[in-house]
């Protein structure tokens, strides 16, 4: 049975070895002319204009979380509407229950003022 | 097309609670703070009505939703010690809350969602299930418990909770997905099935599983060597949700264990009775110790929850009908004791003034006589007086590792009981002997909730004392009938 594992083994130790070897090979023969220019995060793009590691509002949290916590429900919508048809009533009633449930969280983030940029 | 089994009856109590939560959400949505006084009794309400249809299902045995719940007796007694534990704990928050301008209503709504979460552990059979529970247990628990926010203990507290309880819960998850691995599915009854096979039992991923699944459930259920955020986390939380904590995930923690225990894995229970036995050594032992030198009674108690899992763990360790059992009321009489101790402690603390200090107890039979009465009663339950809960509960899981021949287990118990009387009767002694050092418990003014939940805790410490008798025979027959499908795969 661990046989069949023997190829990925192989891949595992052919792509280590190439990695090593590539970066191995730079090191020793590649020409190295290092200058402030090549030396900044984005040689060929933007000049930086601060430091990466900012502090942020934390209101980007808030709607990052509820973005997630709305778009992962949708996702429970799609196979309810494949087959709402076969599901027939019992169906339609459930999905109800369900969106009112999310109706309730809605109007409670909203009315706690969670979508408040100010 | 063809529906899987739902069988609504089998999720009735979860149902109504969890719906109980996004009411209590919908009627501050709607009224705000003109209902701020009626909020905890309206919850109150709400875990009345989920035990009274808990009750009603007695002796139904309902099982759905393609079995991965099912509502048998156990299930029952579970949300019973639930809801007691719920109960109590909301009476004695509301005033805590309000004078500490901590109100906000969303504690109440995430208290009932913790406790559905108690519900989904104690009625799963299936480990996903369970995990769900689980989650829905803590996750909430840990809000709470950063709930006195801006106060940095409590927000460290909570911090350090879930930190620890996720790496916990990461531990179950392996777990399951080694058992899932060794057994081919996450029904406890086909583990069970599975587990008929020797190269399955004999397999290194059965024995991962469990030991993994152990891990996870030990460290909510508090025993050592997964007690290390027990004191910090208790210290920091809100008193309130601290005594809820203390038995709440106990109880859920602890029905879970059972149900895997004994249903999936009764085949291998030589090996698990090992592994038990040393969990219930380690947690006596160390628990009952470290309380000892405690000058804080928020870590005392502490501590002393965490002795207290290693009684309940003697009676899982005995895997016989008398430790189921024993485990279910233990975990009752605890229900009633614990939240009574911390209740006394919110009934003495004020802003800013929490009666935390041991030393500050001295006297206190001379200021507040009924107080100090209380306090004795939960104290002598604690350590296992007669006439009160606590004796009958070391009965029941001694007697059962006794049946079961864990000789050095029990010695171990008992003598670890003997010490625990040291650390509870000498604030027992130190309110009634000593004369007070400074004015605390001059002041005391004791609102209707925490009147009600104190009362109502030293009935139900004294009364599941003194009336053993019947109750030990009520006991052992409506669990023969829940036993019956847990321990019978046993033997």
């Amino acid at each position: 049975m661990l046989q069949s594992y023997v190829p990925i083994l192989i891949l595992l130790v052919l792509a280590t070895g190439f990695a090593l070897i590539s970066i191995l090979l730079a090191t020793f023969i590649g020409p190295r002319h290092p200058n402030t220019r090549k030396l900044s995060p984005y040689e060929s793009g933007m000049t930086p204009i601060g430091p990466a590691m900012r502090r942020y509002p934390v209101r980007f949290y808030l709607v990052a979380v509820l973005f997630i916590l709305f778009d992962i429900e949708i996702i429970f919508f799609f196979p309810w509407a494949l087959i709402f048809r076969q599901l027939g009533f019992f169906g339609l009633v459930e999905i109800m229950v369900f969106i009112l449930i999310l109706l309730v969280g809605y109007a409670y983030v909203w009315k706690k003022g969670a979508l408040d940029w100010e | 097309m063809n529906l899987p089994d739902y069988n609504f009856t089998a999720l009735t109590p979860a149902l109504i609670l969890s719906l109980w939560a996004i009411l209590i959400l919908l009627v501050d949505l709607l009224f705000g703070e003109r209902i701020q006084r009626w909020l905890s009794w309206l919850t109150v309400a709400g875990l009345l009505v989920t035990g009274a249809s808990a009750l009603s299902l007695w002796n139904v045995r309902a099982e759905g939703f393609s079995g991965m719940v099912v509502l048998d007796n156990f299930a029952i007694v579970v949300t019973v010690i639930a809801m007691i534990a719920g109960i109590l704990a909301v009476l004695l928050s509301s005033d805590y809350l309000v004078d500490r301008d901590l109100f906000r209503p969303e504690y109440f709504a995430l208290m009932l969602f913790s406790i559905t979460g108690i519900l989904l552990l104690a009625s799963g059979r299936n480990l996903i299930m369970l995990f769900l529970g689980l989650e829905l247990l803590s996750i909430p628990l840990y809000v709470l418990t950063g709930f006195a926010r801006p106060d940095v203990q409590s927000e460290e507290a909570a911090m350090k909770y879930f930190l620890l309880g996720a790496l916990a819960s990461s531990f179950l998850v392996y777990g399951i997905a080694l058992t899932y691995g060794a057994t081919g599915s996450t029904d406890l009854l086909k583990i069970r099935d599975a587990l008929q096979n020797v190269q399955v039992i004999t397999s290194t991923l059965t024995l991962g599983g469990l030991i993994l699944i152990l891990v996870g459930f030990g460290f909510k259920v508090a025993a050592v060597p997964f007690h290390m955020w027990t004191p910090d986390v208790y210290q920091g939380a809100p008193t309130p949700i601290t005594a809820y904590m203390s038995v709440g995930a106990k109880a859920g923690g602890f029905a879970a264990l059972l149900r895997i225990m004994y249903v999936a894995f009764p085949q291998i229970a030589s090996y698990w009775t090992g592994a038990l036995v040393l969990l219930a050594i380690a947690t006596l032992v160390v628990g009952n110790l470290l309380a000892i030198q405690q000058s804080s009674l928020k870590r005392l108690l502490a501590y002393s929850s965490i002795a207290h899992a290693g009684y309940i763990l003697v009676g899982l360790a005995a895997g016989n009908n008398r430790g189921v059992a024993g485990a279910l009321f233990y975990l009752l009489a605890y229900a009633f004791t614990n939240l009574g101790a911390f209740g006394i402690m919110i009934a003495l603390s004020k802003k800013g003034e929490e009666a935390d200090s041991i030393e500050s107890y001295a006297g206190l039979s001379s200021r507040q006589p009924w107080l100090a009465l209380a306090m004795t009663v939960f104290m002598l339950s604690l350590t296992g007086v007669p006439l009160t809960a606590g004796l009958v509960g070391k009965i029941f899981v001694f007697s059962a590792a006794a049946e079961a021949g864990l000789w050095t287990l029990l010695i171990v118990a008992v003598l670890t009981s003997v010490i625990s009387a040291f650390y509870y009767l000498r604030l027992v002694v130190l309110m009634y002997m000593r004369d007070p050092i400074n004015d605390f418990g001059t002041q005391v003014h004791l609102t209707p909730g925490v009147r009600t939940a104190l009362a109502l805790a030293v009935i139900g410490t004294v009364l599941l004392g003194i009336i053993p008798g019947n109750l030990i025979d009520f006991t052992n027959q409506t669990l023969a009938i829940t036993t019956q499908t847990l321990v019978a795969l046993v033997h």
